[in-house]
Formats: C-alpha cells, structure tokens, sequence
C-alpha cells in the first residue's frame, strides 16, 4: 500500500492555479524527488502534503486514510511525518529547546527527550551548540537543527524543500550524508523538492519534473534523464540540442530521421512517419577535425560559431545547417586548436540521441 | 514659590516616616490595579488568541471595535458602572458601589480592550512561519498558541503593562464608582485630587511622588521590553 497518495490535487490562490491535477503515490521506503525550475510549484505541493495548506481541489490519503478535511486526522498522520523548510524558522529558545519541542508536544518522558535529542543532535554535528540561542546560529547551522527536529520525532515520511539550497559546503555534506543515513539505516520515507538535479540524480529512486504547477514526468532518474518525455523536461535535464524531425525510415528499432538538411540515425519505436524531436546532450557529441573513422553513426560537418569557457569546459556552439552545442575539454579543444569559424565534425553514437514525440513545442 | 518647596520638603519626610496613610493608599492602589490588570489579562491573552487564530466574518471589524474602545473616555466607563451597581441598577443588589471591588471591575471594563487589542497586534506582528512550523512538529491547536505567545512574549508583556500603566493612573472612574472614601477607596490619584483641592498640598505631593516614581518604573520596564 503506497504511504502517500494525492488524487488530482489542485492548488490555488486568488484564482491563479498554482498546481493543477497532481497524482502522486509514494510507496514506504521510497526516495522521491521533485526537480523543477524556481516558481514551478514544489514548495505549494510540499506544503499541501505537509497539510499546512488546504487544496482547492483533490484528495490527500496518508496511510490509507483520507486526511484532505479532518482536522484530527490531520494532526495524527501530521504527527508521524516532518517537514524541513528551505528557510527554516527557529524558535526563540536554546538549540537543545527547539529540538525538543516535537517530543515535548508528544508527552514523551524527559529522560527519553534528553537521549533522543543529544542523539541527533550528534548527528547533525551541533551538540556542541545545544545550549546556544537558536537564533544567533549561521544558515547552514539553522539548517542542521531544522533537520534534527525533524528526526528526532523518527518520522516516517520525511518532507524536504530544498534542503541545501544557499548552504555553506560543510553544512550541505553533514546534511547530505545525514539524509543517507535516515534513507539506509531508518528506512524513512523521502519526498524532496529540488532544482539541483545532481543531488535529485544521487539520491533519488524515482523523480518527478514538476513545469508550472504540473507534473509532467515521472520515473527513474534514468528514464527522467536519458529519455525525457517532453520538450519542458528536456530543456530542463539539460538537454541542450532539441531538433525537431520526421521519421523517414526504419530498420528495425533503428531509425533514419530527417532533421533540417540532414538526417540523424537513432533508436526509437516510433514509426514511419512520425514528428519527433532528437534529444542530444552536449557532452554526448565528440569533436574531430577531420571525418572520423569511429563507430559513431551520426557525423554532421559544420562551422564553430561561438567558444563560451566554463573552465574545465568549454562550451561550442556549432552551425551545421542547425545550430548544435558542444561540451569538451579545454584541453581537447586546445589540442585540435579550435577556434571561430574552424570546419569541424560532430560525431553522435545512435544511441545517445533520445527520441521523443513531438506534441508540444 | 517657598511654599512649593516647603511641601515638597514635608512631602519627603512623609515617605521617610512612612506615614501609615500614605503607605495604606499606595498599598490599595497597587491592589486595585494589580488585581484589575490581572483579571483583564486573564481575559484578553486567551480571548486575543483565539480572535487572531481563528478566521470568521467580521473579524476586521471587530478589531476595529476593539482598537477605538481604547480611548474610551474613563468617565464613561465610571458611568457605566455607576449605572450598573447603583441601588437600582441590574447589580444594585450586589451592593458593590463606592467599594474597592467596583473600582477593579470598571477598570477591568477599561483596560480590557486596551489589553486585547495589543495582544492582537503582538500576535499578528509575528513570523507567521512561527505557528506553521510548531502545526508542522506535530503540535495540537493549543501547543501551538501557547508557543505563538511565548515568541511573542515582549509584546504581551509590554501589551499587560500599558494596561497596568492606565489602571494605575485612572482617576475618573475610581472617583464615581470608589467614591473616594478614606481608608476604605481612597487611590492615589483620588487623594491626590481631594487633597489639593482642599489646600492639602504636602500629602498630595508625596503621593504624586510615589505615582511618579510607579509610573517612571513601569515606562522603564515597557522601554526595555520594546527594544528587545
């Protein structure tokens, strides 16, 4: 039975929908995580399930139970989850206080709030800061006890809104090996929302694209970045070459698309016929000088346009009859001595070209 | 001028000397407004609470009330309660007139808007992320107010002590409904009133004094509190 489930969810303010048709079921256990550009709509869903918020629309089911309208039921499924804000607020009172308040609001035992605070407060690496004033703590430190008064109720679901977002280093490894640990060891069920796509990629078993206030895609981290279902989603897992198409031939599961002047071989199942769009990131295309003798099955002879340094890399920009850009080395780009307006090849196995339908634009 | 100077004087030696009347009505006027600044207390924390933590219909207007009931006029309030507790009024047989009891009661009628209403504003002034975080740790209804209280804590007390301050200072009512009777309803500003009118210049001015320095403690207390 999945621990969470929302059914059509919406959310609205002032007539504006913020979140529209959301379907969601996390099973216990799972790590899913939200990816999605700023203003898309993470933080108003994380609070719909962390109930602080009511839908417009929708239902929301913890545990088998439908929690949308009552205020009990909210308390009680309330009290077996926790919720990290991105900026989160410490109240007016010692460090070791503010952990403890969960505990205290649950009647539990002094002697048992000692243990179990100074235990997670180790292992957030503050308990040498227990009796500071909470409020005179760093960003990064805030952080850490916003996460250990999270833990310490050993919740099991775990909401996190951008939790290392604007952190210092040091504070965002504690952090991110503290959440290792409660997904290995605790068994703790994860939903977080993110834009920093590495950490979604490390952490997460399934992701969720979230574009204006929808989710458009959601699968393994794998499907999410190799295979994108749609432009949205491939614009944002860094997709950079996006070249609508037509299918114009096939042999097997391998096609022959027809892309402006050229044609681009790739694996697809769509058929004959078919408009597509060709997915090609730019760190997948190799560069040579001269035609290359190598398995890759697409070549595409053209003229560097553009060099923008992003030291170690390089980024290219390359007019092959359709804009293409190219990520390498700095080093490699010295070596073939590339420059503006050099003639080089672009070469692309078939397999790193990710075929997607192509109903939106 | 001398004669000022001369009950000024006389007016020390009367707090030196403790005089018994002198020490009897400072003693009742801090009774009287402790006992009404508490009691319109207990009212107004709870009750604030509850008006900013709730949403209904006319809930803007009713803090509007309440906020204009701040300047009521003393005297008014003096009537109200005259009204209420005269011989024939609705508590007439309560025989609470000209008694220190009326006088906390019309008190408690005074301040108590005062009171509520800056609980109001010190609760609405408040990080809202305050409430939703304690609502997110898992807190009940009521955890969660008393923690919004607790943030809030400089400004409730600072709201508490402006109601001390007006309690303390009224003179109006404390004179229509307390009737200013000696050793029994007499305040501080009550005798301060009668005696000076009757040329009785070196009590009122030690009870001045003494109204003075309460009021300096209090203004320092609420400085303290609102810089925090």
């Amino acid at each position: 039975m999945p621990i969470l489930q929302t059914m059509n969810l919406d959310q609205g303010f002032g007539g504006r929908n913020i979140l529209s048709d959301i379907n969601l079921s996390i099973e216990p256990n799972e790590v899913f995580v939200i990816i999605g550009p700023t203003g898309s709509g993470k933080t108003t869903l994380i609070r719909l399930l962390d109930m602080l918020d009511r839908p417009t629309g929708g239902q929301l089911v913890f545990f088998g139970t439908d929690v949308t309208f009552s205020r009990p039921l909210r308390l009680a499924a309330r009290r077996r989850i926790a919720y990290v804000q991105q900026k989160p607020l410490v109240f007016t009172m010692s460090v070791f206080d503010n952990v403890a308040c969960g505990l205290r609001w649950r009647q539990e035992k002094k002697e048992v709030i000692t243990e179990k605070v100074e235990s997670v407060l180790r292992l957030v690496g503050m308990l040498d800061y227990r009796e500071r004033s909470a409020k005179t703590l760093s960003g990064g430190e805030t952080q850490r006890v916003a996460v250990a008064r999270a833990l310490v109720t050993e919740p099991e679901v775990l909401l996190l809104d951008e939790p290392t977002a604007n952190l210092d280093p040091i504070s965002v490894t504690k952090i991110e090996e503290v959440l290792g640990h409660v997904i290995d060891a605790k068994r703790t069920t994860l939903v977080m929302a993110t834009h920093d796509m590495s950490q979604g990629q490390r952490l997460a078993d399934r992701i969720g694209v979230m574009v204006a206030g929808r989710l458009v895609q959601i699968g393994k981290p794998h499907e999410i970045f190799m295979s994108p279902e749609t432009r949205e989603v491939a614009e944002f897992v860094g997709m950079d070459n996006i070249l609508p198409g037509i299918v114009t031939g096939k042999d097997g599961d391998l096609a022959t698309i027809s892309v402006h002047n050229s044609t681009i071989e790739a694996v697809t199942s769509y058929p004959d016929g078919e408009m597509v769009l060709s997915l090609i990131r730019p760190e997948d295309i190799t560069l040579t000088v001269t035609p290359a003798a190598s398995s890759a099955r697409n070549t595409f002879k053209g003229n560097i346009v553009q060099m923008v340094s992003l030291k170690p890399l390089i980024r290219i920009e390359i007019d092959c009859g359709f804009p293409l850009l190219v990520l390498i080395t700095q080093r490699s780009s010295d070596g073939m001595g590339l420059s503006i307006g050099k003639t080089v090849y672009c070469n692309v196995k078939a397999s790193a070209v990710s075929i997607i339908k192509r109903w939106t634009y | 001028m001398e004669e000022i100077w001369n009950g000024f004087v006389q007016a020390l030696g009367l707090i030196a000397s403790r005089d018994p009347e002198v020490l009897e009505i400072t003693r009742r006027t801090l009774m009287i407004s402790v006992s009404s600044t508490s009691i319109a207390s207990a009212i107004s924390v709870p009750l604030g609470s509850l008006i900013h933590f709730n949403r209904f219909r006319g809930k803007r207007v009713l803090v509007s009330v309440i906020q204009t009931l701040f300047s009521v006029p003393t005297v008014v309030v003096g009537l109200l309660v005259f009204i209420t507790f005269s011989r024939a009024g609705p508590l007439g047989e309560l025989d609470l007139l000209f008694s220190p009891p009326a006088i906390i009661i019309g008190e408690v009628v005074l301040i108590t808007p005062l009171i509520l209403g800056l609980i109001i504003s010190a609760l609405s002034g408040l990080d809202r992320a305050v409430g939703e975080t304690a609502i997110s740790l898992g807190a009940t209804r009521l955890q969660m107010v008393l923690l919004s209280l607790r943030e809030a804590k400089f400004a409730v007390l600072a709201a508490v002590i402006m109601g001390y301050g007006r309690a303390f200072s009224e003179v109006g009512l404390a004179l229509m409904v307390g009737g200013n009777i000696r050793g029994f309803t007499r305040t501080l500003t009550t005798t301060i009133s009668l005696e000076t009118s009757k040329g009785n210049i070196e009590l009122s001015m030690a009870l001045g004094i003494i109204l003075l320095l309460i009021a300096l403690a209090i203004n320092v207390t609420l400085n303290r509190l609102q810089q925090r």
